[in-house]
């Protein structure tokens, strides 16, 4: 499955592609998806791409989720962005966000009016910060989650840059884009030098 | 960065900047967008930034719409459109680039590389968000204990998240939370 293919040769034999998708099919999946998700749209957009719509094989799906994932930003909406534009281009891209982030905004915005006029209410304060407390507790066992992998492989470098981050954000609160200008390029730098020399 | 002058030119140099910053996600910005909202730029209390950060995550969406709730706080709908775009463009614009790029050359192993590099930074930000938000969030023992709760819930089963926040926020209401 070479990504570099036109949206006509991922029709392959193989693959169970059916007809690329139009513009206002991508707004709909996407808006679909988007008002799906509460926690998170991913479990949701890879139930429609790949096994609802059959836009993309579970395989190419991955692919393109590492690649959004890779960069900066909501990866959800890059993934948004990056299949669209795949089958129909700019129009494609923008017509896919539109329907991810367009109807949820909407309702966003109508919850953060009724909090202006209403969120001093005594009940829905304490309401709200209940919900608050669970949904950090949620957070925490993503965190959680996705540290299994660097404990279980012993990475003991991964896990200082990832304690080194947790001080200089969390407790020393420096701002983010200082902070990653010196991670990232010392991050990049000593995972390719392991890797040079597991491969040496 | 100039504050005072216009709030809408600060939301979108804000979360303009920091969507080019986000490595891992939306959440894993959110110690920045603490830092700025409410340290820098006083936009919201801290008790403000943790009942966002709750409508937030009961909204459906993507989680970058807490950017949506801070932008109105500071400028109606305007900010929120102008937060959410500033949030989203930037990064929308650079993954159609990249993915074009390595569509062109897709056997290098850099983009292996630099992804396998940037795990650990976000999980250490995303760890920075959760200790954040615990201290804005649980000012009592008992929500420390209700987070903790949910964390260990969350983790060890494959419950709906929507039912641990439900069943928090009837916490909340019931007042045992404090």
């Amino acid at each position: 499955m070479p990504p570099e293919s036109p949206p006509g040769a991922l029709a392959a034999p193989e693959a169970p592609i059916l007809s690329p998708p139009g513009l206002i099919a991508l707004f709909v999946a996407f808006a679909k998806m988007s008002l799906a998700g509460f926690g998170g749209v991913l479990v949701f957009a890879r139930r429609g791409i790949v096994d609802h719509h059959r836009w993309m094989t579970a395989e190419e799906f991955n692919e393109t989720f590492a690649l959004c994932h890779f960069l900066p930003g909501p990866n959800i909406v890059n993934l948004s962005v990056v299949f669209g534009s795949r089958f129909r281009g700019i129009p494609g891209g923008v017509a896919a966000f539109a329907g991810l982030v367009g109807p949820p905004v909407v309702i966003v915005t109508i919850l953060a009016a009724l909090y202006a006029r209403f969120g001093e209410i005594e009940a829905l304060r304490r309401t709200l910060a209940g919900v608050s407390c669970a949904a950090v507790g949620l957070l925490i066992s993503v965190v959680l989650r996705m540290m299994m992998p660097l404990i279980g492989k012993r990475d003991v470098v991964g896990l200082i840059l990832m304690a080194a981050v947790f001080i200089a954000i969390g407790l020393l609160r420096l701002p983010l884009p200082a902070v990653l200008l010196a991670a990232i390029p010392l991050s990049i730098g000593v995972t390719f030098a392991m890797r040079r020399r597991a491969v040496a | 960065m100039n504050s005072g002058a216009n709030p809408v030119l600060a939301l979108a140099w804000t979360f303009g900047l920091m969507s080019l910053f986000a490595v891992g996600g939306a959440n894993s910005a959110i110690p920045e967008m603490h830092r700025v909202a409410v340290d820098v730029q006083h936009w919201l209390t801290d008790r403000q930034f943790a009942d966002v950060f709750a409508i937030s995550q009961l909204s459906p969406g993507p989680n970058v719409l807490i950017v949506t709730l801070i932008g109105y706080s500071v400028a109606g709908v305007t900010g929120a459109l102008v937060a959410t775009l500033a949030m989203c463009v930037p990064t929308a614009v650079l993954a159609y680039l990249v993915s074009h790029l390595l569509s062109r050359s897709s056997h290098s192993r850099w983009p292996a590389i630099i992804q396998a590099a940037l795990v650990p930074l976000s999980i250490g930000l995303m760890g920075a968000s959760g200790l954040i938000l615990a201290l804005t969030s649980d000012r009592s023992w008992a929500a420390a204990l209700v987070t903790a709760a949910a964390a260990g819930l969350a983790f060890a089963t494959r419950l709906n998240p929507l039912w641990l926040l439900l069943a928090g926020g009837v916490l909340g209401f019931a007042g045992v939370i404090g």
